[in-house]
């Protein structure tokens, strides 16, 4: 039988933010276990949670950067449960009145219609120990968190586990240039949970929702919702019933088990949390984020391809990690070629900072690499010897002007002396010289380019060479 | 020395005429022959604190509450001090920072000596809940203080000290002092700063003083009070001398009334003394209004659906993981969890949470719940409504005296005891019980006065006139 796939997506990110969300502790990682704590995020007897206001304008931004509309008064809930890591055994969180209402992404050809994005609380972790027992580093509890969830009654839905990697992934950009977040996802900075449903083809009946939990990675999630559609397709073709429940998927084994049915459903018990106030959100607020806003992945890939003529794959591959897009802009800043620049990080930039999950760090000063640049364009070095020095002063602290002079490879032999190398070079490889004659084939000319650069020691212009070369043979 | 109240005894101190030292070990002799448990523990660094503070007073100090001797509701944090809330399940915690509350006195020049008996998490109207025993009512041994500040009031009417802190979620303050004849406020909520306080009900606990005059009242209300950047809830509205509305005159002030209240008070303990000290208002020049709360009858289910449901979410953080008592049988984490709040807390205490999480569930939250924070609004409503025919508002602060030790043990009869204290709570307003008379056993009875939200002033005012005329009539 032919079905309709249901995808809904639940995805957390922790914001960026100096201080915790109803705290003065720093949000940051990395510390000892439990040294990044306050009686607030602790929870110890008495304490009081006190809003971080960036937080929210920073859940504003998110929601602006995805065209939500901002609630003007919204509400902190609690929502009550047990478990060790959450220390007040409720997570400050929002359900009624979100800070943001009704957005969109475009996934391919469609705007996936978003229901939320809310502030809340992390929780801290939990840390098993070789003898058994089990600890708590409350150092991400109360962290500020945005939750955004997709809108499942309204069409187009998510349909396909491509779809979700791709609604994922562009929603990581946009948080990720909004400057909301990092996502880094490996330090679990961002997580999605993914619910799927199906239902006969063209049914307008929803099927019964699959919930998956806690799922570390893009992949993971593509691999789980694949899993999830055959399963349930298996199942539905047999004749038999979805059951509603949450699963979790075990990344190593390829398949997902049943963590909670419905009967043992949690009843989180909302309530607005009496010890904050509703937050109103004015105009003002809202403008001053606008304005602060920085440009966006769709804004920046128009301008890179109507203002700086770039071609869609280029402007694609430069905004595919922000540091890359804004060392474009910085280099550009400084040396204002467009496609020049665009070259050089899309090829020797990029090659040198990839890596399996994303890019490392560009480990050269926009000083450096400009000089390279425009001295290739002005035909001071060449470009094969530019990329020598780039390769030698790469993750180091090392000059690109120095040591292009350092290795001799500056552009200087005077016109009389490069014609007398050529001469010699032609004269030298008679039989070659012959052979170009005969098939104009321009591998042997650039051979002969070779060798004059090679008598040169690099220290001519290989355009020059080429010409007096053709010069000589076509006389 | 230690019959007196909070400004003589600061004179006394400030003028030399005694130490802070002194005033300090007499109420820690005072303690340790006391027989009604009020205080669960002195501090041990109380005399070192008070013999700093005499240096301190030497080199020209003049705090309002220089040398004061203080004690504190059990639930009120100061770091390195134990703070249970009368309850086992945080017997042994000590605290790991000072409420602002505490700190206000403390930089004022109180020295505080003492935790006081509580009912457990404030859960209470006679301190018979608290793990750690039952308090006695200084004035007849017999009886109840009333609660859940029962340790606080009973502190101050047998003088081991000159004034405490209570906390007032639904009467918590004003019954107690009633029962033990003193001054108890519960001011405004948002004026005074909650952290550092063991929460019940976070939208209607609110901290404050007992005294044993109006006078000291107004003074300790001027030093608790203000915004807190630790509380959100509080209000920046700046902080007025309570003190410059002493010794007035009441004439043409307007005395509300309320029709459902005289109809409540009928045949109970308190009908005489609330109709006496109404003809002494008006024998003073005082007008009385007739007004009507058509709704005042629900004030009781409402706030037992609302302090239940935030005090559940409250608790849930004693849970056997980190700082509370964890049970000693429990072998993983759901037995750390059933066994320790099993153990740790009292019945009371559960019967509320259950009663919580019942109001919450889903299925029952607009039926109990959203009802609840709705006729919250409307009996706001009413009561701002009926302040704009009087300036404040009359009415008996408990349905009698003090009663026998375990006569409410019916949890019902005794959540009834509320109804005349549960409105200030409910609608934030200030609320002050001010001594008015006896009852039949002889024992103290208090008349309470409601003021609209952050008119404290008017309180100290009609109260203050009372204290200082009732005996002339």
């Amino acid at each position: 039988m032919n079905y309709d796939v249901v995808i809904g997506l639940e995805v957390h990110a922790e914001l960026k933010t100096n201080t915790k969300c109803f705290c003065s502790c720093k949000n940051e990682s990395g510390n000892e276990p439990n040294t990044n704590c306050c009686p607030v995020c602790v929870g110890l007897p008495g304490a009081l949670p006190v809003l971080n206001k960036f937080a929210v304008e920073q859940t504003i931004r998110a929601g602006l950067a995805l065209g939500f509309e901002i609630n003007k008064t919204a509400i902190f809930e609690r929502k009550n449960y047990f478990y060790p890591d959450l220390s007040k055994a409720y997570q400050i969180s929002q359900l009624v009145k979100p800070i943001c209402i009704n957005g969109s992404l475009r996934v391919g050809e469609k705007d996936i219609p978003i229901n939320r994005i809310h502030l809340e609380e992390d929780a801290g972790k939990l840390v098993h120990a070789n003898d058994g027992s089990t600890l708590v580093d409350y150092n991400r509890g109360g962290v500020p968190l945005i939750e955004l969830v997709t809108e499942a009654l309204q069409e187009p839905h998510i349909e396909t586990a491509d779809e979700a990697i791709e609604f994922l992934e562009k929603l990581r950009q946009v948080y990720i240039y909004a400057g909301v977040a990092d996502c880094l996802i490996e330090k679990g900075q961002m997580r999605a949970d993914v619910n799927v449903s199906l239902k006969p083809k063209g049914s307008k009946e929803f099927g019964t929702k699959v919930e998956m939990k806690n799922i570390m990675g893009f992949k993971s999630v593509h691999r789980a919702i694949q899993y999830e559609i055959e399963r349930q397709r298996d199942i539905l073709d047999d004749g038999g019933k979805i059951e509603q429940e949450t699963r979790k998927w075990d990344d190593d084994k390829g398949i997902s088990f049943t963590l909670r049915t419905k009967e043992n459903s949690q009843d989180y018990r909302y309530f607005p949390d009496p010890d904050l106030l509703a937050v109103e959100i004015d105009d003002s607020i809202i403008e001053n984020v606008k304005n602060t806003m920085p440009m966006l992945p769709q804004e920046l890939k128009n301008k890179y391809m109507q203002e700086y003529g770039l071609s869609e794959y280029d402007a694609d591959v430069l905004l595919q990690f922000k540091h890359v897009s804004d060392f474009y802009n910085d280099c550009l800043s400084g040396y204002n070629q467009p496609k020049t620049v665009c070259n050089w990080l899309t090829t020797e930039i990029m090659a040198r900072i990839k890596t399996e999950t994303g890019a490392g760090p560009i480990l050269i000063s926009k000083q450096n690499l400009i000089w390279l640049m425009k001295n290739v364009d002005d035909k001071k070095i060449n470009r094969l010897s530019a990329k020598e020095v780039l390769s030698q002063i790469w993750g180091t602290d090392l000059n690109a002007e120095e040591e292009a002079k350092r290795q001799n490879l500056i552009i200087d032999i005077d016109t009389s002396a490069l014609d007398g190398i050529v001469k010699q070079v032609v004269e030298n490889n008679a039989n070659v010289v012959s052979q170009f004659k005969e098939t104009g084939d321009s591998k042997i000319l650039n051979f002969l380019v070779g060798q004059v650069m090679k008598e040169t020691r690099g220290k001519a212009n290989a355009g020059d060479v080429m010409a007096k070369i053709k010069d000589i043979v076509n006389s | 020395m230690i019959n007196l109240g909070v400004i003589e005894t600061r004179d006394k101190i400030l003028a030399g005429e005694t130490t802070c030292e002194s005033v300090v070990l007499e109420y820690i002799q005072k303690i340790k022959s006391s027989k009604t448990n009020a205080v669960l523990e002195v501090f041990a660094d109380a005399v070192d604190l008070a013999k700093e503070m005499d240096k301190k007073i030497k080199s020209g100090f003049k705090g309002k509450l220089a040398g004061v001797p203080i004690i504190i509701k059990d639930n009120i944090l100061v770091k390195g001090k134990h703070a249970s809330a009368g309850s086992l399940i945080l017997k042994d915690y000590i605290a790991e920072y000072t409420s602002t509350v505490a700190q206000k006195l403390i930089d004022a020049g109180a020295i505080i000596i003492a935790r006081a008996n509580m009912d457990e998490f404030a859960m209470g109207g006679s301190t018979e809940t608290s793990y750690f025993g039952k308090t006695l009512n200084p004035h007849d041994l017999t009886r109840v203080p009333g609660g859940s500040s029962g340790g606080s009031a009973a502190a101050v009417a047998e003088n081991l000290c000159a004034a405490s802190l209570g906390t007032d979620t639904g009467g918590s303050i004003r019954q107690p002092s009633s029962y033990c004849g003193m001054v108890g406020v519960k001011p405004t909520y948002g004026r005074v700063s909650r952290f550092g306080v063991i929460a019940y009900a976070s939208s209607l606990d609110q901290v404050g003083p007992i005294t044993k005059s109006v006078a000291d009242n107004a003074l300790l209300l001027e030093v608790l009070s203000g915004a807190d950047i630790n509380d959100e809830t509080t209000e920046h509205l700046q902080v007025e001398e309570y003190t410059n509305y002493l010794n007035q005159d009441i004439k043409g002030m307007k005395i509300g009334v309320v029709k459902q209240v005289d109809n409540i008070t009928k045949g109970l303990d308190t009908e005489k003394n609330y109709n006496d000290i109404k003809t002494f208002l008006k024998n003073n020049g005082a007008d009385i209004v007739e007004i009507e709360i058509p709704h005042l009858e629900l004030v009781l289910p409402v706030y037992y659906i609302i302090a239940p449901a935030e005090a559940t979410s409250n608790l849930a953080r004693y849970d056997g993981v980190k700082y509370t008592r964890r049970s000693e049988d429990a072998k993983n984490l759901e037995e750390i969890y059933k066994k320790s709040r099993t153990e740790g807390f009292g019945s009371e205490v559960k019967r509320r949470i259950m009663l919580g999480n019942y109001v919450l569930s889903s299925g029952y939250f607009d039926a109990y719940y959203n009802k609840a924070r709705a006729l919250q609004a409307k009996l706001r409503e009413e009561y701002l409504d009926a302040f704009k025919n009087c300036d404040v508002i009359l009415m008996p602060t408990a349905t009698g005296e003090a009663y026998k030790l375990g006569a409410k043990s019916n949890p019902v009869d005794a959540y009834k005891e509320d109804i005349f204290t549960v409105s200030a709570n409910i609608t934030g307003l200030p609320c002050i019980a001010v001594p008015y008379g006896v009852g039949p056993n002889n024992l103290p009875i208090a008349m309470q006065f409601l003021a609209p939200h952050f008119e404290e002033k008017r309180l100290y005012k009609i109260a203050d006139f009372v204290e200082k005329n009732k005996e002339a009539k």
